[in-house]
This record gives structure tokens, C-alpha cells and sequence, in this order.
């Protein structure tokens, strides 16, 4: 058995693996840190920064932090959790996000955290962004009405050779996520299901199929996001 | 086409990482880099076309159509717009026939804005087909056209070089350094080469020493310890290690660095090299935007002089196994790229994006090896120490700030220029000296630093009080403080996130929206709380120093000048949408000829 790192969220003692991350290492041990971006697995992006915990006065995204010996993480602080529903009401209205009417509507992880931090109007005013989605994939389109910048596509979808598949354009409040066109096209059924399914929102979509799983369900329509962690212990 | 690009390609030996030198030939041949090129570049690369493309469409200066045969960049930051740039751009456009951001129907004239060019003391100023055109006005606005209309080659449309290596055979632009006050550290005299052969005979760890008891801290804004920089990327373990000169200076109102690297690019290089041998690299990186990319072949030839003279390449300074180099590696427009982690990025020929930490780029950076990114400064600095030691360096300046700084300061004041000062300078001395008189507010260390009032002109540059990268802007009285500087800032902030955290890209977007309701009459004191609660988000969540600060011209003027938001709202109005029924349904009526019945 390897040596286990001891550290502390909110006051709980936790036991990590050396070289894990914060926000696995919270999961292994029963405590939920709400995020987008990250997929366990996938080198970790930081980038929704909705994972952001206290360490040492200092705030730090848990999914690119190592836990280290004797660290004491602020997790549930009121602050914090402010902060997450503000992120996530930011990328309310950064988007155009129609729930009813969105496939992935009960699947939808931004859906979820919205309904975890009890969110019922951003903060801050929509902007109505016009926003062009891209069908031309045979197999999937990108619906960027909807899409949260996460980079899970761009991060776990390759070419067998490790080309990318998926990767950014421009910069700022104009980034897009953009599909390369000619390795689309060779993509498997499974592969395109894969990118589909990493998708946390209803952004990447599987062609010809969508609203499959009768409300009642879904993956959160009885269990909140995060359930099934807090479970664990 | 394939054949052009096949050759760029080769050039740079098919290396991925290379990729911005690529992109940036491709865009100097073909005046864009259309689609077919990315796709023939992915191709030799064997990367995918969006590869490519998540690069090309980062950069300011990689363009999808050609910009016209002339390409005119005209600044358009807020001491552009002090010194009379729409009265310079009405004329552009007057002159040849067509708005900004767009090209005229012949294609021979592009307008197009940029952020700032480093030419912050003789605005308003333009890079046209890379040549720099400062101190514009009207007049010579015409002129210029007049010329480009009968197609004159664009070197003769510089009428006077400025004073003086921008007069030399290799610069030749009409750029002056406006060196107002010299020190004892960076504007002093200096043979070059004084300090490599002094260090040669010292251990490296002592090199690092003496660097660390001379208290340096990074010029580039962030202040960290220079000698502690180098004592982690040496620990670190590597066979390779690299050293990087940071020179992106994009912060708004900064452009010291331009004049270093025109009047004395040799010390900045040796600082490099003394880098080099501390922490035992042998490659060195010039990150230089490409706003300077006049500089270009001064800078190479400065280079190869100074391996000529043995200062460079194999064995220097007559030292066995001590072998030393530098390339320049161009930007190519992108303000975050100043930041460590994402100009090492775009050096690999990625997109700018600031790196998750850890780790650090002195545990891995460039190449995913130990590297240390230093300032233009600081390693100017950092030959001068060796030269004289650090007992010399830390008598000079304040308690917590040793030796001396450089300051851009521009605006409203009679002489903008560089200036060398101790640490611990006052900054009513600042303003004496400047010949600024009724002055409104100052912007200490550009939109990312502070926007201070006469209440704290009494106080003193230094890391323990104003700390500051070297940006000064001065606000006269009659400016609007919010209208004129700080809704530039925050646009300057929109256009220049990479885009990665979602709360920079779009918080940002949100604080300048709410700013604009507040500007055109329609906020409350519901607005002027909120601006202030949202503000903090900023600073909270975001991963790197562009997107904590990004939020700091408002925050900071709310700190120092919440009159001039309050003298905005609406006092008797407790909330008002902003909403303008009439404006949103102009067009439809217009359309329907129908007048609306509000």
C-alpha cells in the first residue's frame, strides 16, 4: 500500500493518493467540489474555475492543484459558493441557453449546477449572443448556442495518430469551439457518442437522435449533481 | 501556392513549434493567411487544420483576407485618444473612403485599430506595412494618403528619423526614445561584455547569490525575486534549460522596453547570457511583440556582433563549455502573451494561453523544461549588478525595493518620455518633474495596476506601496474619467482575454455593459453597488494576472472616484432597466415606415 497524503477539507480529514488533485481527492473522500471542466482522467483544463477552494488564504482551482501533506482546504464557504453561482450565471448569459427545449435537458451538467445553487435569475443581463452552430460533421453537430468553453472535447477527442479533432478559434468573448471538418468525417459511431457524452452541456450533439430518455429518467432529474459523491463515505 | 508553403515550411524544419515563425512568413508573402495555406501548412506539419487554425485566428496580426497594400494600424488606446486620435482617424477615413476595420474597394488602403504600440509619448501613432508613423494629425494624414493613393514606396513616406539608433541605416523610423532622465543603473555608461567576462570566473550558485543579495525583483509587473527565480530553474533537474527575455511590453502606456532595445540591446542580451550560465542553459529566447518588428534587423545584426565578439555562441568570453545563444521569436499580437506561462506557449506555437500551476515554468516551461522568463529590465539590471555588485545596487532605492526603475509615462503632461528613478520616489516629484499641472488622476502600472487620485500623490513607487511594471498615464482635469479612460481600459481588456476562464472572458463583458448603462444616463445606485460587488469576482476566480486585474480600472476608480459614478445615476430613480423600447424597435419600424407609438 503507498503512503497516503493527509489533508483536511472545511475541517473533515481526508486521505489522498500522492499526486492526486484536490477535487478528486475531495471525491475519493465523500466531498462534492462542483465543476464543469473537469473529467477525471483528462489532464485538467481549470478553466470554468468553478472547483476554486481556499488553501492557504489563497484561491486555487482543486482540479489542478496536488494535494500536499497537511493541506487545509476552505471548501463550503459562503463566499465561495457565491462565487460558483455567479460563474454559473455567467455562463447563463454569456450563451443562449433554452433548457425546455435543449436535447440534453435533465443530462445537462450547467443545467444541474444551476439547480443545485438554487439559481432562478442570473444576476447579471443576458446578452443574446448570436452564435452560428456547425452541422457539417456527419455524425455530430455543435450547437454553440450552448456550448460553456470547457475544452473536454478538444482535450479527450483524437485521432488514433492523437490528432486533434476539436480545438478553439479566436480569443476572448468571440473563442468558439471548431470541428475539424476532414477528420469528422472518419470518425466512428462510438467515437462521435464519445464526444457527444463528454460534452457536459447539449453542444456537441449525436446526429438523428436527441430527447431519447423519457423525463423521470434522466440523469438529474431525482438526484442533484453531486449526489452521488457525497454518498461515497 | 503548395510550393511557397512547402519552402516556409522547410525553413523552420516542419517543427510544430514553430508554428508562429510559420504563420508569421506566410502573412509577410501572402499580405493573410487564407485557408488553403493553413490546410497545406497542417498537412506538411501533420497536424489537423484546426491546429492551425487555433493558432492563426489568436493573433491579432494573422489575418483571413489581405488588408490592402497599405495596412494602417492605428493605436487606439486611451493616451491615443488624449492626444487627438479621432480627429486622426476621421481623417483616414475621409482620405480614403472607407470606415475602420475595413479595407477600401480597390484594396489598396486597410484601416484597422490595434491596442497599444508602445509609442505612448508621441501619439497618435500608426504601423503602416511595419513602419511606424508617430505624432500623426490630420495633416499628415492626408499627406500620407495622398502618397499611399500614388503609390509610393511606404520607407520614403518617413520624412524624419527620430533621435538617436532610430536614425541608424538598420532602423530608420521616425520613432524618438525620449530618454528625459538617465540613472545609474540602466541609462548609464557601460562597456558591454564588462560583466560576462566577470562572471566567468565566479560558480554559477555564486552568480545566483549575487543576484539574490541584490534584492532584484522582476520589472515585468509582478515584482517576484529575480536571484530566487534563478535558484528554483536551477534546482530544478533537467539536462536542458532555457532562459526567455520577455519582451511583449502590451501593457497600455508602457514603452521603455522599445527604448532599451534601440539604444542598448547588448546589455539586455548579456543579461541573457549571465541567465544563461547562472542557471546553465545554453538557448536564450527574445519574445519581442510584433509591434517592434522594425527593430528586427537591428537586433539580428546587434546579435551577430555580439558573436563576433565572442559574447555569444560557443565558449564565451573565452570560457570552456560555455556556450550561449539567442533567437528572436516574434509575437504576433496579443497582449496575454506577456504573461510567463502563455508566452512560452505561443513561443511553442500554441495559442497565448496562461498555464494551469503547478508547475512553474522554472520547473517546466519552455519545452516542458526549466526556464527562466525574465523582463527586458530586469535582466538590464541584472549586468549592472554583476558589474558592481549588489552592495552598490541595494543603497540605491526604497526599504523593500532595491535599485532603480524605469518608467513610460505619458499623457497629459508637458514631457512624456522614459525616465530612470530610485524606488521610493514621490509621485508629486514625479508629476514636478514631468510638467503635469492639473492633474485629475494617475494610472500607475497601466490598466492592470492602479487608477489613483491627488489624495495619494504624496505616496512613493515601491513594491511596499504603489508597485508598478512602468506604465504612467497622466489624466488631466478636463478628461472624463470614466468615458475616456476607464471604458478603454476595460474594452482593452475584452478584446485581449485569451478566452480560456470563463469568468475573464465574460465578466468583462458584463462590467463594461454595465458601465455602458451608467455612462449614457440610465443607472441607479442599484448599478454602482453591483459594478462594486462584481468586481471581486474577477480578482477571485481567474487563473492568471490579466484576468485578476481586468476588472481593476473600474474597481480601482470606484476606490478612488466613486463621485464620477455617482455624478452619472439617476437620484430619484431607484431602478431603471436600461432598456430603450424605441431604440430596439427603430429599425423594424423604419423598415415598415411606421412611427412607434411609445
Amino acid at each position: 500500500m503507498s503512503e497516503k497524503i493527509k489533508f483536511t477539507i472545511d475541517g473533515k480529514e481526508c486521505y489522498a493518493e500522492p499526486g492526486q488533485n484536490v477535487l478528486d481527492a475531495a471525491a475519493d473522500n465523500g466531498v462534492y467540489i462542483p465543476s464543469l471542466c473537469h473529467v477525471r482522467g483528462l489532464i485538467p483544463a481549470g478553466s470554468c474555475r468553478i472547483c476554486n477552494v481556499k488553501i492557504a488564504g489563497r484561491n486555487m482551482t482543486a482540479c489542478t492543484t496536488p494535494v500536499e501533506e497537511g493541506m487545509e482546504i476552505e471548501n463550503d464557504t459562503a463566499e465561495l459558493q457565491d462565487m460558483r453561482k455567479a460563474i454559473v450565471e455567467m455562463l447563463f448569459v454569456e450563451g443562449n441557453h433554452f433548457c425546455p427545449a435543449c436535447e440534453k435537458s435533465g443530462n445537462c451538467e450547467l443545467q444541474a449546477l444551476a439547480y443545485r445553487f438554487q439559481m432562478m435569475v442570473p444576476r447579471f443581463p443576458y446578452e443574446f449572443p448570436l452564435r452560428k452552430p456547425d452541422s457539417t460533421a456527419p455524425k455530430l453537430w455543435i450547437e454553440r448556442n450552448r456550448c460553456i468553453k470547457c475544452k473536454r472535447c478538444v482535450r479527450s477527442i483524437k485521432t488514433a495518430d492523437g490528432k486533434n479533432i476539436f480545438a478553439f478559434r479566436k480569443r476572448g468573448h468571440e473563442v468558439e469551439i471548431q470541428i475539424d471538418h476532414e477528420l469528422a468525417a472518419q470518425m466512428t459511431d462510438e467515437e462521435a457518442k464519445k464526444a457527444a457524452d463528454i460534452c457536459p452541456v447539449g453542444s456537441i450533439l449525436y446526429k438523428e437522435k436527441g430527447f431519447s430518455e423519457p423525463i423521470g429518467t434522466r440523469k438529474f432529474d431525482k438526484n442533484a449533481i453531486g449526489s452521488d459523491i457525497e454518498k461515497v463515505v | 501556392m503548395e510550393n511557397e508553403i512547402k519552402s516556409i515550411v522547410g525553413k523552420f524544419n516542419k517543427d510544430p513549434m514553430r508554428l508562429m515563425d510559420i504563420l508569421l512568413d506566410v502573412q509577410a508573402e501572402m499580405d493573410h493567411v487564407p485557408e488553403e495555406a493553413v490546410e497545406l501548412i497542417a498537412k506538411e506539419l501533420d497536424i489537423s487544420n484546426v491546429d492551425v487554425e487555433q493558432t492563426k485566428s489568436f493573433y491579432h496580426f494573422f489575418t483571413d483576407k489581405p488588408q490592402g497594400k497599405y495596412t494602417i494600424y492605428l493605436n487606439n488606446s486611451a493616451t491615443a485618444n488624449m492626444m487627438g486620435r479621432a480627429e486622426v482617424a476621421e481623417a483616414f477615413e475621409k482620405a480614403v473612403g472607407c470606415k475602420f476595420e475595413c479595407t477600401s474597394d480597390d484594396g489598396m488602403i486597410g484601416l484597422y485599430s490595434t491596442a497599444c504600440i508602445g509609442m505612448s509619448d508621441q501619439e497618435p501613432a500608426a504601423i503602416i506595412n511595419g513602419h511606424v508613423f508617430t505624432n500623426l494629425d490630420p495633416y499628415k494624414v492626408r499627406a500620407l494618403v495622398a502618397s499611399m493613393k500614388a503609390e509610393k514606396p511606404i520607407e520614403e513616406m518617413v520624412e524624419k528619423y527620430g533621435d538617436g539608433n532610430n536614425s541608424s541605416n538598420l532602423i530608420k523610423a521616425m520613432v524618438n526614445n525620449n530618454i528625459r532622465k538617465k540613472g545609474p543603473v540602466l541609462f548609464s555608461e557601460y562597456e558591454t561584455g564588462t560583466a560576462l567576462k566577470k562572471i566567468t570566473d565566479m560558480d554559477p550558485q555564486d552568480v545566483i547569490n549575487e543576484v539574490k543579495n541584490s534584492y532584484l525583483r522582476g520589472r515585468g509587473g509582478a515584482g517576484f525575486p529575480a536571484g530566487l527565480k534563478w535558484d528554483f530553474c536551477r534546482r530544478a533537474q533537467s539536462e536542458e534549460r532555457y532562459v526567455m527575455c520577455n519582451a511583449d511590453e502590451g501593457e497600455p502606456g508602457t514603452f521603455k522596453e522599445r527604448v532599451i532595445l534601440t539604444e542598448m540591446p547588448q546589455r539586455c542580451f548579456e543579461g541573457m547570457a549571465i541567465a544563461g550560465y547562472a542557471i546553465g542553459a545554453k538557448e536564450g529566447i527574445l519574445y519581442l511583440r510584433y509591434e517592434y518588428k522594425y527593430l528586427q534587423e537591428y537586433l539580428e545584426k546587434v546579435l551577430n556582433d555580439m558573436r563576433e565578439a565572442n559574447l555569444l555562441g560557443k565558449n564565451l568570453a573565452g570560457k570552456e563549455g560555455f556556450d550561449f545563444d539567442i533567437r528572436i521569436q516574434f509575437g504576433a499580437g496579443a497582449y496575454v502573451c506577456g504573461e510567463e506561462s502563455a508566452l512560452i506557449e505561443s513561443t511553442e506555437g500554441k495559442r497565448g494561453e496562461p498555464r494551469n500551476r503547478p508547475p512553474f515554468p522554472v520547473q517546466k516551461g519552455y519545452k516542458d523544461q526549466p526556464t527562466v522568463v525574465n523582463n527586458v529590465e530586469t535582466l538590464c539590471s541584472v549586468v549592472k549588478i554583476m558589474e558592481k555588485g549588489a552592495e552598490w545596487y541595494t543603497m540605491m532605492g526604497s526599504r523593500e525595493s532595491a535599485g532603480t526603475k524605469l518608467l513610460s509615462i505619458s499623457g497629459d503632461c508637458k514631457y512624456p518620455g522614459v525616465y530612470e528613478f530610485e524606488w521610493g520616489i514621490r509621485i508629486r516629484d514625479i508629476l514636478e518633474m514631468v510638467g503635469a499641472e492639473d492633474v485629475q488622476a494617475i494610472q500607475v502600472g497601466g490598466p492592470s495596476g492602479t487608477c489613483i487620485g491627488p489624495r495619494d500623490f504624496k505616496r512613493t513607487l515601491a513594491y511596499e506601496d504603489l508597485p508598478t511594471g512602468g506604465s504612467m498615464i497622466i489624466i488631466g482635469k478636463e478628461r472624463k474619467l470614466l468615458q475616456d479612460v476607464v471604458r478603454n481600459f476595460t474594452e482593452f481588456f475584452i478584446e485581449e482575454s485569451c478566452g480560456s476562464c470563463a469568468v475573464c472572458r465574460s465578466l468583462t463583458v458584463i462590467l463594461r455593459n454595465k458601465l455602458d448603462k451608467i455612462i449614457a444616463g440610465k443607472g441607479t445606485q442599484s448599478d454602482i453597488d453591483d459594478l462594486k460587488k462584481w468586481t471581486k469576482y474577477g480578482k477571485m476566480a481567474n487563473r492568471c494576472g490579466l484576468g485578476q486585474t481586468a476588472a481593476n480600472p473600474i474597481a480601482t476608480t470606484m476606490e478612488n472616484f466613486m463621485d464620477k459614478y455617482e455624478d452619472l445615476i439617476q437620484k430619484e430613480v431607484e431602478y431603471d432597466t436600461g432598456f430603450d423600447l424605441a431604440a430596439a424597435v427603430a429599425e423594424s419600424c423604419n423598415y415598415v415606415g411606421r412611427k412607434p407609438n411609445l
